[in-house]
């Protein structure tokens, strides 16, 4: 009995430890962030213009905003269409729907940088786009699609089915249905898998260093190349003359994805969801 | 009219489906037309098991097994590190964490996931480079922690999907409550936990930039953990930037071995889930 109640110790010890590891790790990684960037972040890391004077995070601070935009643009009316036809259209287990599956799976688990090299040949080079924030962020756009779709799918389906009927009830016909009533209720669901995808595009570098290229001033078309924050971050480790301005950067980028996450929380608290 | 407008956009919403099937084929197409030739020039064999990769001397040697090697230590590594703390922080959060308590260490891990690779990059530079050196150990430890939340998220919502009735028939035969967590509910889940850990594994051999900035990048076979190490992933981003002809093709050709090595694993997760939920 003895041996036993010291094993239910030692095993809730482990326990505990392991989860106190993990979050301890977590805070050591904002601390020594925010201790090593804080100090450097300065005004002129703001400037419009990137020179290796002022080493300003502003440029790519703005390409980061026209990436997101651009690859939310391409990604979520073709994520959230495929959603609606394998939830409201497809016939339940269809093999068409197991194989669409089966490759957004597949998506899925490509790593990122695999995304890039087939960026790098298909856009930039087969296209000749050349680099440019169309190419990454057609790029990128394939790399959320899977998150966009999963997402859309689950909210769409945990929308009852009785609104639907009711909706037939009073003559509205499918296509009707779908766009005002399964969606508007779907919405807030729809909503944080767009936010979860920000966060990727924010935080992604591997597929856009050769698709959208490294040039730090602001793009004046969708042609021209641009780099996000965290291309700029690994551009600055690269150089390694302005390592301390890498690190404002990085207060900046975790910044930004601490918000995208306290903001996904908000809207997954609404839906509902985890306990 | 109407009609015709639900038609229409039934197949436009078809449409939007195959993009995904589209992207698969695209993808594979453009990395094996652009990597496989590259392949037969070297020799399949000196390729894939050559111990030398020197793509600037005359004649140029494109041997990638250092850089196979490199990816097989550094991903064995972080398993090893990340899957017991990982595995053991599920158990926490979904038996014995107060739920008070879980509403902040939950958002902590989905934080961790959050946190962009450059950024993990920057953090390993400073914070674990000084004390291992730039090197397979200061990568494993870095990537350990990079597959935390992906180990943690899959291993907890496969400990939860364990009927609760195997918890409480422990507890009722008299075992304590970590026993009854450790030596039922764990192995009951042990499919979805194994999922969880072939995940990992996806996400530590695909990972790029936080590697590269720790790792030392050195393209020769790794000799102990404080050697430096070259990645299949470091070696298309560090060379990819002044590659050109064979030299450029070697390195798609490095992506054909990673891509192929992604889909064992990815068919080997889905295998799994399967099995989890049939």
């Amino acid at each position: 009995m003895k041996k036993q109640n010291r094993q239910e110790v030692i095993m809730g010890f482990v326990t505990w430890a392991a989860a106190v590891v993990t979050i301890a790790t977590l805070l050591f990684i904002i601390v020594f962030i925010l201790v090593r960037g804080v100090p450097y972040i300065n005004p002129s890391l703001f400037s419009f213009t990137y020179n290796s004077e002022n080493v300003s995070l502003l440029p790519a601070m703005i390409s980061t905003i026209l990436m997101t935009l651009c690859s939310l643009v391409i990604a979520v009316p073709l994520g959230v269409g495929a959603a609606i036809y394998l939830t409201e259209y497809a016939s339940r287990g269809h093999k068409s729907v197991a194989f669409i599956r089966a490759t957004t799976e597949t998506l899925a688990g490509i790593p990122s940088i695999v995304y890039g090299l087939f960026g790098m040949l298909f856009f930039v080079t087969f296209l000749r786009w050349g680099f440019s924030l169309l190419a990454g962020a057609f790029t990128l756009s394939i790399m959320i699609l899977p998150l966009i779709m999963r997402s859309s799918e689950e909210a769409i389906k945990a929308v009852p089915d009785m609104y639907r009927e009711g909706a037939f009830g009073l003559g509205a016909g499918k296509l009707r249905t779908v766009f005002r009533i399964v969606l508007p209720s779907a919405l807030p669901g729809i909503l944080a898998g767009i936010i979860l995808a920000v966060g990727r595009i924010v935080g992604e570098t591997a597929a856009l260093i050769y698709t959208a290229g490294t040039v730090a001033q602001v793009p004046e078309n969708l042609l021209m190349s641009a780099r996000t924050l965290s291309v700029h971050m690994y551009a600055l480790s690269s150089e390694g003359l302005h390592i301390n301005e890498g690190y404002a950067t990085a207060v900046i980028l975790l910044l930004v994805v601490v918000m995208i996450n306290m903001l996904s929380v908000k809207i997954a608290q609404r839906i509902g969801g985890h306990p | 009219m109407n009609q015709l407008k639900e038609k229409y956009m039934g197949a436009v919403f078809f449409i939007t489906a195959l993009t995904s099937i589209l992207a698969v084929g695209l993808i594979c197409f453009f990395l094996f037309a652009n990597g496989l030739p590259a392949m037969s020039k070297i020799g399949v064999l000196d390729f894939l098991t050559g111990r030398e990769w020197s793509p600037t001397d005359i004649p140029p040697v494109f041997g990638i097994l250092p850089m196979i090697v490199g990816s097989l230590y550094v991903t064995a590594g972080a398993i090893l590190i990340g899957v017991p703390i990982g595995v053991l922080t599920a158990a926490f959060l979904a038996r014995v964490c107060p739920s008070k308590l879980y509403r902040i260490v939950k958002p902590g891990v989905d934080l961790l996931a959050g946190i962009p690779s450059v950024v993990y990059g920057f953090f390993g530079m400073a914070a674990i480079v000084p004390l291992t050196g730039n090197s397979i150990l200061s990568a494993c430890i870095l990537l350990g922690i990079m597959i935390l939340p992906t180990v943690i998220g899959l291993a907890e919502s496969a400990l939860r999907a364990v009927p609760e009735q195997y918890y409480e028939g422990a507890l009722a035969l008299g075992a304590g409550p970590y026993r009854s967590l450790f030596f039922v509910v764990l192995p009951a889940a042990k499919s979805g936990i194994l999922a969880a850990v072939v995940l990992g594994i996806g996400r530590a051999i695909g990972e790029t930039m936080a590697v590269i900035m720790v790792a030392g990048n050195q393209a020769r076979m790794p000799v102990s953990l404080l050697a430096g190490v070259r990645t299949l992933t470091a070696n298309i981003v560090i060379e990819m930037g002044y590659a050109a002809e064979l030299h450029r093709e070697a390195l798609i050709a490095t992506g054909v071995v990673l891509f192929v090595f992604i889909l064992i694993i990815n068919l080997s997760f889905s295998a799994l889930t399967r099995r989890v939920n049939p």
